[in-house]
């Protein structure tokens, strides 16, 4: 016997699998135990993100290309949306970049649990570990997203403020923002499938009434709290001030904070609570 | 006294059948309903596990046997902690490792050196574990060549070989093993038992799972009878396995066979009873030690049959066939059946070790190789441990094998007289 097995055996877990009810502690200490895994379910998703195709990564660069042409075209030339100073490409992608980080993020997320179903059925792990790493991919996709920013950028001679060193900060809470919207998604499309349906539509929606192709300054002021308390107005304000030096975002906007953190810690435990059925149901 | 790795106190799983597709607008109306009627469905419920209680001790080998749907994968399910249990508790001391298939989680895409290390931290293994223990894993697979290709490329031989060589490298203290063993071709089933066997000496913990018969009894000590969500039985591997095959195939004790019992063929006969009598024709149920025997049948006709040829096989109660006799043997005469009841009778002699149950079956068949009727158990006898007469008997407690042949010995002078 090996003395990894010897260690193994010295520090055993007594481990008591009984019925629980109601809800359950998060055990968030328990992910960490699965590091590993959570890395290399992770990278398997990168990996396998654009196997088989002829463009490859390709997709991830030639999407929002296009994305950003049509918009210039409908929302710039024809309908003629102000951009707040800024030249129309710019000015939409910036908000594109961390709107899309957000999206598929969210739609990633919500389809982890049931794309994984052989996984959950055959192994046990914390369940949390999908939902969480599958933002990954959307991270992956942002970077070369970023890129093609700062080629636009630079095409315009557009040269970001300062501000630009809150961006990290910015995406990283539309990431939080996505992660309390998909791990409520993830743990209801297990038993109601209507998720599938409904999230493409709400995505979309969600473009809309998130200042993607329009600026904030357009939005009436009786409608700003309302508005304020999407997360993404706050993600992308703070997106415009850093690269195209908009306006920095208001303290109205921080609003959507505890909006934010109340859906995550809700999200987290009506997770845990329903986890232990997601086997017997998927 | 080994301390306890696995305890199960008085376990339940509680199944609802029917509907579990749920929609959003079938939950709202069921709420609905239900606040309106009061009860809901109740009928539609299945305890897939019903009272179980057990414990096994650590380094203990475990064989679970039953019918499909005896609740033998939700026991799998509950201790893989896939799922809680409506009632109970189960206590488990140590790291489990479950094998409830092989290859969950291999993605088609990746390599075979991606998969390993995926498919070994899917397992449970940590990313350092399994680089420690790659090169086995590969050389286990027998894959080396085509560890950069994508599994999506491989034969399914190959992609299962892949998959159990990285099962097999689990270093948890206890395992749980589903029915991992009928993949690959024979040799390889041989490796991957011998693996198992392996485990199993190394004192680790396996609750093993299998219809494989053969397979439980020369791996496991102790094996758990599930019917029904029941435990009906927990001892001796081999009384359990006895136990399995008398709850699946009833015995009568006087050898009638219903015309209901599995059976096989054209149905121009059909057997009706079979006995075990001695050379007297008296019935016996047990044999003694080297007594000759005979399997006497009865045949309803019900059509006129030319080249008939009956056969009588002895067999193991997990089913291996020891020996096998055909009328026709040795140029025995071809039988000629009118419609009505026939006895027809065979006399054996044959050696058999002391087992407390041997099987027998009865065949029917055409010289042109048509089966008109063919029954297997139809009837059991015991091989006693002593002579009918003298003092043969056979001197140790547990018997390997099961038939004595005639042996002539050529061995040195004795030295002492």
């Amino acid at each position: 016997m090996s003395t990894q097995a010897a260690v193994a055996r010295s520090t055993r877990t007594s481990l008591v699998i009984e019925p629980t009810s109601g809800w359950r502690a998060l055990k968030l200490g328990e992910l960490w135990l699965y590091r590993d895994l959570f890395w290399l379910l992770s990278w398997r998703d990168v990996r396998v993100r654009y196997r088989q195709t002829v463009l490859g990564v390709g997709w991830a660069v030639l999407q929002p290309l296009v994305t950003i042409l049509v918009f210039s075209l409908v929302f710039g030339r024809l309908a003629k949306v102000p951009s707040d100073g800024a030249p129309y490409p710019a000015f939409t992608y910036s908000a594109l970049l961390p709107w899309t980080l957000f999206s598929t993020a969210l739609t990633r997320q919500a389809i982890s649990l049931v794309s994984n179903s052989a996984l959950l059925s055959k192994v046990y792990f914390p369940r949390l570990l999908l939902p969480l790493g599958s933002v990954l991919t959307a991270l992956v996709d942002f970077a070369i997203s970023l890129v093609i920013l700062l080629a636009l950028l630079a095409w315009y001679h557009i040269v970001p403020s300062p501000a630009v060193l809150f961006l990290p900060i910015f995406a990283a809470y539309a990431l939080v923002a996505s992660w309390a919207i998909g791990i409520w998604m993830a743990a209801l499309n297990v038993r109601y499938r209507d998720v599938n349906f409904a999230l493409p539509f709400l995505v979309q929606i969600g473009l809309f009434i998130s200042p993607v192709v329009y600026g904030v300054s357009l939005v009436p002021s009786q409608f700003r709290v309302l508005y304020d308390l999407n997360p993404m107005t706050l993600v992308i304000q703070g997106f415009r001030w850093g690269l195209i030096g908009d306006a920095p975002p208001t303290p109205l906007m921080l609003i959507s904070i505890p909006v934010v953190l109340l859906l995550l810690v809700s999200g987290v435990f009506y997770f845990r609570r329903t986890e232990r059925f997601f086997a017997d149901i998927i | 006294m080994a301390k306890t790795a696995v305890t199960a106190e008085r376990v339940g799983k509680l199944y609802r059948l029917g509907n579990t597709q749920d929609t959003l607008a079938r939950t709202l109306a069921d709420a609905l309903m239900r606040s309106a009627r009061g009860k809901d469905r109740k009928a539609q419920e299945l305890w897939a596990l019903d009272d179980v209680s057990f414990e096994v001790a650590e380094g203990e080998v475990i064989g679970i046997i039953g019918r499909n749907g005896a609740g033998k994968s939700t026991l799998l399910k509950l201790l893989s902690r896939l799922t809680e249990p409506t009632r109970g508790r189960i206590t488990v001391e140590g790291k489990v490792g479950s094998l409830l298939e092989i290859g969950t989680g291999f993605h088609p895409e990746l390599t075979g050196r991606d998969n390993i290390y995926l498919n070994g931290t899917i397992l449970g293994m940590s990313r350092a574990d399994v680089s420690r223990r790659f090169d086995e894993i590969v050389e286990f697979a027998e894959i080396d060549r085509f560890l950069d290709t994508p599994v999506k490329r491989y034969s399914s031989g190959m992609y299962v070989r892949l998959a159990f060589a990285v099962a097999a490298h689990l270093e948890s203290e206890i395992l749980i093993v589903d029915e991992v063993l009928a993949v690959g071709d024979v040799a390889f089933q041989r490796k991957c038992l011998g693996r198992m066997g392996q485990v199993a000496n190394e004192g680790r913990t396996v609750l093993f799972v299998s219809h494989n018969l053969a397979a439980i009894k020369s791996l496991c000590t102790r094996a758990l009878l599930l019917q029904d969500g029941k435990l009906v039985a927990d001892g001796p591997v081999e009384d359990t396995v006895t136990r399995y095959l008398d709850l699946t195939w009833p015995l009568s004790s006087d050898g009638t066979v219903a015309e209901s019992a599995a059976r096989i063929g054209t149905g121009d006969a059909f057997l009706r009873q079979v006995r075990i009598t001695d050379d007297s024709g008296k019935h016996i149920e047990r044999v003694f030690l080297g007594q000759p025997f005979r399997v006497t049948c009865l045949y309803e006709v019900r059509k006129r049959l030319t080249d008939v040829v009956l056969e009588v096989g002895i067999s193991t109660p997990d089913g291996i066939r020891l020996a096998t006799a055909l009328s026709s043997d040795g140029g025995g005469p071809l039988m000629q059946l009118e419609p009505g009841m026939h006895e027809i009778t065979a006399e054996l002699d044959l050696a058999l070790l002391p087992h407390p149950q041997y099987v027998v079956d009865v065949a029917m068949h055409l010289l042109s190789g048509l089966t008109v009727d063919w029954v297997e158990r139809a009837v059991q006898f015991a091989a006693l441990n002593v002579a009918e007469r003298g003092a043969d008997t056979y001197p140790w407690h547990t018997v390997r094998g099961y038939v004595r042949p005639k042996a002539r010995w050529f061995a040195p002078a004795p030295v002492r007289k």
